[in-house]
């Protein structure tokens, strides 16, 4: 059970995920049917498929505790409620831009659920080891492509080089705790993210000169998840517009 | 790849083993890759089955549209597995197509320079959110009723990829009725949403089937060399027999005055169909033909540095696996 002065930092820690969960996998969806050949269509619909299941997970799980509907927080919050960080709503870009931005989610995901099979709230466990299955296979796919761009020909790798200057210093954001998050890490309900930065980087970093990549130095942080860009207001203008388009719909 | 066994008229054994092919077929055998054939069947099939493919490949497009505009987590899910499911399909029927010794390259690039067809249907918009449904429950219910006719074709890896495609596009038809069926019973707009989308889709999706058997010259050799089951009336007579009173029974106005039930021959009847629309829209003069086009020409164009990269890692780690 979770002690009752825990539930909103959960909720609220619970729901950033959720985010980064939904958008990665609007941006995923954006896609279907572009992919660069059609075997990538049948595998990018599977992330987008996997990534929106979780978000359905962690919203099932805040609803247990707070009763909140999942389709309401998707389709009725506005823009500056959404907690996702600002890695996952940059405009889907070239095949490198998306392929590389996936292979430092997945990276990030990998890490801290494996940690997160460990919470003492159970249902958090539970749910963090069935996510982490699917996850596996996405950082395998990832973590190929980044390989097979940045060792491919010489715009590949100029193109996948170009993503990964853009795309790095956001990673730092996935890290930061929330207000809330300290009393959790204590609890040993969610693992410590500021714990697994150093990690990451080092896991990431690895895999990235491996594939003949260079991360960048530097660049802007967004220093908490209310920060966004200009890009997630029309991103969520489309994924609400036909759920918000009859106020007299009882059901979709 | 299989080695071809074609057969030509002027062969001195054509007419032997022309023959002796229609005789299995009579007996319900299937041929097989590598069995002989008459050129001409393969020709229809490789016509046949690659229209297939791009019809899957190019029908990701206008349901596609829809998957980031989804009104719920649910259907956003469905409609993601759905569009998946195509990709498969085409992936399936372009491995078909191969074991005629065509390959998938020369297939794109006949779609791509406008050479091959797809369906029809998929050069109509999908303009609002009832479209989806409408397409999974008419159009896929169409399609159903020609693939499951398919399933019986005398061509093994045809008939075997109808088998697993039927299945899937069960759940398509299943998940478009249940929709249509909520939004026809939902508040005013939605209402009003899923009939408008019924109107514009009703004679596209009769279409489908294809002309009537008397402008349908391929028919005959279709059917004797077991390519085609049924002919394109028999499969429109299914269609309408199990969709007219569904349609009724949920409320639904079919856009088509003349439409009645004959009680001798159980049959429901259709009014004429506006054939000059379709045979403008299969000469690509219908609303989409050029922006489907142009989506596939874009992502084959935009995305040739990821094939290219692909092919540059798969033949260096070859290099590095021989060294």
């Amino acid at each position: 059970m979770l002690e009752a002065y825990l539930k909103d930092a959960l909720v609220a820690r619970i729901t950033a995920w959720a985010d980064d969960e939904l958008i990665l996998a609007q941006r995923l969806s954006e896609w279907v049917g572009h992919a660069p050949i059609l075997e990538e269509d049948i595998a990018i619909a599977n992330l987008a498929q996997d990534e929106l299941g979780h978000t359905k997970v962690w919203l099932g799980l805040r609803q247990e505790l707070d009763g909140a509907d999942p389709d309401r927080l998707v389709y009725f919050r506005d823009p500056l409620e959404f907690q996702n960080a600002v890695l996952v709503e940059l405009p889907k870009g070239d095949w490198a831009f998306t392929m590389v931005r996936q292979y430092l989610f997945d990276a990030y995901e990998n890490l801290w659920l494996k940690e997160a099979t460990q919470s003492a709230y159970a249902p958090l466990a539970e749910a963090a080891s069935r996510l982490l299955k699917e996850e596996r296979f996405h950082l395998k796919h990832s973590s190929l492509w980044v390989e097979r761009l940045g060792q491919g020909t010489e715009e590949s790798h100029r193109r996948a080089q170009e993503a990964l200057e853009t795309l790095f210093p956001y990673v730092r954001q996935l890290f930061q705790p929330l207000p809330g998050d300290e009393a959790l890490v204590e609890a040993g309900v969610v693992p410590d993210l500021r714990a697994l930065e150093a990690p990451y980087l080092e896991e990431v970093t690895a895999h990235l000169v491996r594939s003949g990549l260079r991360p960048p130095e530097g660049g802007y942080v967004p220093k908490s998840r209310q920060e966004h860009t200009e890009y997630l207001w029309s991103l969520l203008a489309e994924m609400q517009s036909v759920a918000r388009w009859d106020p007299e719909a009882q059901a979709w | 790849m299989v080695k071809l066994k074609l057969g030509y008229p002027e062969d001195p054994d054509y007419q032997e083993r022309l023959e002796e092919f229609e005789a299995r077929i009579a007996r319900g055998e299937k041929i097989e890759p590598g069995d002989w054939m008459p050129a001409e069947y393969r020709r229809q099939l490789i016509r046949m089955i690659s229209q297939h493919a791009h019809s899957e490949w190019v029908g990701m497009l206008p349901e596609g549209a829809w998957i980031t505009r989804a009104p719920s987590l649910r259907r956003k899910l469905i409609l993601l597995a759905k569009v998946q499911d195509e990709a498969g399909h085409g992936q399936y029927l372009y491995h078909a197509a191969e074991t005629l010794g065509i390959t998938r390259e020369e297939m794109v690039e006949a779609l791509l320079s406008g050479k091959a067809k797809y369906s029809n249907i998929f050069n109509y918009p999908t303009l609002t959110w009832a479209d989806v449904g409408i397409i999974g429950w008419l159009v896929d219910g169409m399609a159903i009723k020609n693939q499951t006719m398919l399933a019986q074709c005398s061509y093994g890896p045809y008939s075997r990829a109808m088998v697993r495609i039927c299945a899937e596009e069960t759940f398509h038809h299943k998940q478009g009725k249940e929709a249509v069926l909520l939004y026809a019973r939902g508040s005013k707009k939605q209402r009003q949403m899923v009939q408008d989308a019924l109107n514009r889709w009703w004679w596209p999706t009769l279409m489908m089937a294809g002309p009537h058997d008397t402008d349908s010259p391929h028919t005959p050799l279709l059917l004797r060399w077991g390519i085609k089951t049924k002919t394109n009336d028999q499969v429109r007579q299914e269609f309408l027999n199990e969709h007219v009173p569904e349609l009724l029974e949920a409320g639904l106005t079919i856009p088509d005055p003349d439409l009645r039930y004959d009680e001798k021959t159980g049959n429901w009847i259709h009014g004429p169909i506006p054939w000059d629309d379709f045979w403008k829209v299969i000469h690509g003069e219908g609303p989409m033909n050029r922006h489907r086009l142009m989506a596939r020409r874009r992502a084959h164009e935009e995305e040739r540095w990821v094939r290219e990269a692909l092919e540059a890692y798969g033949k260096r780690r070859l290099a590095q696996a021989a060294d």
